[in-house]
């Protein structure tokens, strides 16, 4: 039995924003100000940025299968692990869902033409491939060596490699970060259409505004604070070297304020993708709407309160460390509540097993076991001892990639119907969500363990006693990198042989879904009127559906 | 004894048992959490499969109740996280009184540790069992971090005329256990580490003592570079200097010119050193020049300890700036108006 309504054979529509301005060519991409083609521009870049990361974690995981380390040098190692963390986190997992969904969705999610600055749009496209040159430049003349986090003193007098030009890659990468959010901002508060109230607002603008918020406060800190070291490289200034009467620890404080929010960036926009999914393949309301949506806004204020919980051995005041601790406790309420409500949301619900839908709840999974043992980070007697070893390596892997990189690929298999208007084969994509679940936690979870046996971070080499995990690691990860690998070629495939798939191939509840797929140009031909609830499929006869469901108990559970 | 496959390392020192029992307090809760969550949600997949493609799920909004529980709950278990954690790292952080004293130095890529009688070692570290070992930290270069898993112990190594970090442990077991550096540092950082022995008192008594120790007595070394950086020619020993004598000065209240006092401890004497004019001692003139730069953190320690040799000789007329505090002195020094 199918477990999607048989549907008519669609024609992709005959107009739309892929082939308005074909004959144009490649100027009619590099200046377009259609969100939906800047989004796409997005996700060019951001893939490639993937790629590059990507291939450096496979070289970071061979070079591990041995004590003394299989593969390159030690100089080489340690520029793999930095590059591969400014690559993934400055270039891909930041801008990754609400540069490419997030553009591509809010306007048409709340019934607007476009982002309230099309062009402004553009210029963080570009703003973001001038940072992105600047890092490559980095990458290829010389490499990268400091670790993503560039403390200092090492970043800013000791490191021998290309700092300089990372350094300005990443502050000018930051611009990009802060308009997007500016451009997220005002759109959702102007240009709802009528009938489109804050609460009926899908829960990924919820996401994304909150998302925004933390771009637009945080960003211009560590841009700051990098510039910082930058300049005390070029000209010998004394902001952090303690020989002119610097202060190192100063610049994990500015630092780690930016780069602890930064982690919602990354993980609230994919939040918000779970929070589409989960109802719409349950075909229920989300439990919780409000609660969900408030715990977005929770995350991202709370957030700014936390940054010192990665200085706990630093020597900083126990009270500062107390008050951190506790803050970051309070931190993960609002988490907790998001997957609590997730869960509860399935309860009784028309549960189908599309590939999204397995992508969601494989991204609970991981983000449950990656927050969780947050609880264990944020306990100072604990943090003593698994600061700075693997065991926070896997902690922020299961945030960021089990998270964030789920979330982004679930999004993409949702959403991807919208934006080429085809499927992909459907059992090849559930084939996909589960490999990359299994790989991922064969990856990751093994990690864990060696943290706590004392593995620090950032090793090229290391104690025999130690190889068995690290072999379970590496072997884990061949695994991860065929689910990341399979849906990057049915997804191409799909593009020109996938079947068309209609306006609202699920279907969905969502505005997105109300236009043709891909959407014209103006996304709307006629601007919307909002009149439903979000995620109500009683009272929307327009989806064909509702026949043999089960009847509600009247408001029986408001 | 430990299985090949261990999942804890061996505990060592008195803070071990707290922090793993800490973690198993942690992972019960987390354990019981994550499984309830994915049991529900692989019970909720099969049982409310969709049966009929155009079905739709029960409308259910929500549940104030519910959301109450969720938040409370958590809450207070994290609460309960929280504080045990907190009592440990408090303890971990108030060294008590009664330590062997040891510094340890780290630079690009090596540790150089001075035991309390001048004993030097390179990526060793030698502790007797059962008792209090303080270490102070002190980084020629970048920041590193001293981590003894054995010990469930660390703590980051800060170049800087202001910090001086220490930690504190007290070995329970015998043996020889990996220390890391666990804070990146540059190319070798894999290669910073080495081993703490930890011997029973005795052994490490002869041990100490049979090492040639007289040749690196720190006290010595301090007094030479002390007449070598030519100190010796403001702060004399009888206080007629243009500078205060040191005499009786490490461990007492000094009294500031800003008229608050403070305790010279190490890492007074190392700031007053490295950057002389930060606190200017009550009674004097800022004339001292800055050896910022110019002392490596091994001299800085021997002029350390040699200023602290001085301790117990008599305190000179004029006075070295001591405030009359406390009834450690001799006698009084002079008040100066």
């Amino acid at each position: 039995m199918s477990t999607t309504p048989p549907f008519p054979e669609y024609e992709l529509p005959e107009s739309h924003y892929l082939n308005v301005g074909y004959g144009a060519g490649i100027r009619s991409w590099l200046l377009t100000t259609d969100h939906k083609r800047i989004a796409l521009l997005y996700l060019a870049s951001v893939t490639v940025f993937f790629f590059i990361g990507g291939v450096f974690a496979t070289l970071i995981r061979i070079h591990l299968l041995t004590p003394e380390g299989a593969l390159v040098s030690p100089e080489t190692y340690n520029k793999l692990f930095t590059m591969h963390g400014v690559a993934m986190i400055f270039f891909f997992l930041i801008p990754s869902i609400p540069a490419v969904l997030g553009n591509f969705l809010i306007p048409i999610m709340i019934g607007a033409k476009d982002l309230a600055f099309p062009r402004i749009n553009l210029l963080s496209w570009y703003i973001y491939i001038i940072g992105g040159s600047f890092v490559l430049y980095s990458f290829s003349t010389g490499g990268l060596d400091t670790g993503w986090t560039f403390y200092t003193p090492l970043s800013s007098i000791y490191s021998n490699s290309a700092v300089t030009p990372a350094v300005i890659g990443i502050f000018i990468n930051g611009f990009s970060s802060i308009l997007t959010g500016l451009n997220f901002i005002v759109t959702i508060h102007t240009m709802r259409a009528p009938g489109m109230t804050w609460f009926r607002l899908p829960l990924f603008c919820w996401a994304h505004y909150a998302t925004s918020l933390v771009m637009i406060l945080g960003t211009p800190v560590v841009a700051i604070t990098l510039l910082l070291a930058g300049l005390e490289r070029m000209f010998h200034l004394g902001f952090f070297n303690p020989s002119m009467g610097g202060d190192p620890i100063l610049f994990q404080h500015l630092f780690w304020f930016y780069s602890h929010p930064a982690v919602y960036i990354m993980v609230l926009p994919a939040m918000g993708v779970v929070s589409e999914i989960i109802p719409t393949f349950a075909r229920k309301p989300i439990f919780g709407y409000s609660f969900i949506a408030a715990s977005s806004i929770a995350i991202a204020v709370i957030g700014f309160l936390v940054w010192a919980h990665h200085m706990f051995v630093t020597g900083e005041s126990t009270y500062a460390a107390l008050a951190f601790s506790f803050l970051s406790y309070l931190v993960a309420i609002p988490s907790a509540i998001k997957v609590f409500n997730w869960t509860a949301t399935l309860y009784k619900g028309s549960i189908s097993w599309d590939p999204p839908m397995i992508y969601a709840l494989g991204f609970i999974g991981l983000f449950t076991i990656g927050g969780l043992t947050g609880l264990f980070l944020a306990c100072l007697g604990l943090d003593i001892h698994i600061h700075d070893t693997y065991f926070v390596v896997a902690h922020f892997h299961y945030i960021m990639v089990g998270g964030a990189v789920m979330g982004y690929v679930g999004g993409l298999h949702f959403w991807w119907p919208k934006i080429t208007g085809r499927l992909y084969p459907k059992t090849l994509s559930q084939f996909a969500a589960i490999v990359l679940f299994i790989g991922f936690n064969l990856t990751f979870f093994p990690q864990f363990i060696l943290g706590y046996l004392g593995m620090p971070r950032r090793y090229h080499s290391y104690p025999p006693e130690f190889q068995v995990l690290n072999v379970l690691s590496t072997a884990g990860a061949s695994i991860l990198a065929l689910g990341y690998l399979l849906p990057m070629f049915y997804l191409i495939w799909s593009m020109r042989y996938g079947k068309i798939a209609g306006p609202n191939p699920w279907p969905a509840t969502g505005l997105e879904w109300k236009t043709d797929s891909p959407p014209p140009t103006e996304n709307f031909q006629v601007t919307p009127v909002v009149d439903w609830e979000p995620y109500d499929y009683r009272n929307r006869p327009d989806l064909g559906l509702v026949a043999g469901g089960p009847l509600a108990p009247a408001h029986g559970d408001d | 004894m430990q299985s090949q496959l261990p999942l804890y390392p061996e505990q060592a020192s008195n803070f071990a048992p707290h922090v793993d029992a800490l973690m198993i307090f942690i992972t019960s809760v987390c354990v019981f959490f994550a499984a309830g969550i994915t049991i529900a949600i692989i019970y909720f997949f099969f049982k409310y499969h969709r049966k009929q493609a155009d079905a739709v799920g029960v409308p259910i909004h929500g549940d104030p109740r519910l959301e109450a529980a969720w938040i409370i709950v958590p809450a207070i278990l994290a609460l309960g996280m929280f504080s045990w954690g907190a009592v440990v790292y408090v303890d971990y952080r108030h060294t008590p009184s009664d330590t062997l004293d040891i510094y340890v130095i780290g630079k690009q890529w090596m540790w150089k540790v001075q035991q309390p009688n001048g004993l030097k070692e390179i990526n060793e570290l030698h502790v007797p069992v059962g008792r209090n070992i303080r270490l102070t930290l002190a980084s020629e270069d970048v920041i590193h971090d001293f981590f003894v898993p054995a010990f469930r112990v660390k703590m980051d190594v800060i170049p800087g005329y202001n910090h001086y970090n220490t930690m504190w442990f007290r070995p329970t077991k015998a043996g020889r256990y990996h220390f890391f550096c666990s804070q990146y540092c540059g190319t070798n950082h894999a290669l910073m580490g080495g081993w703490v022995t930890v011997m029973e008192p005795t052994d490490y008594a002869a041990w100490l003592s049979g090492s040639g120790a007289s040749e690196a007595n720190p006290i010595a070394a301090g007094e030479k570079l002390f007449a070598e950086k030519a100190c010796v020619t403001c702060h004399l020993a009888n206080g007629t200097g243009r500078a205060p004598s040191l005499n009786g000065m490490y461990g007492a209240q000094v009294l500031l010119a800003d008229g608050t006092s403070v305790t010279a401890d190490d890492a007074y004497v190392r700031e007053s050193i490295l950057q002389p004019n930060a606190k200017i001692v009550a009674g004097y003139q800022p004339l001292m020049p800055a050896f910022q730069g110019q002392l490596t953190e091994e001299q800085i320690i021997a002029l350390t300890a040699y200023i602290k040799s001085l301790q117990s000789q008599p305190v000179p007329a004029k006075g070295s700036g001591v405030a009359p505090v406390k009834g450690a002195e001799t006698a009084p020094p002079t008040e100066k108006r």
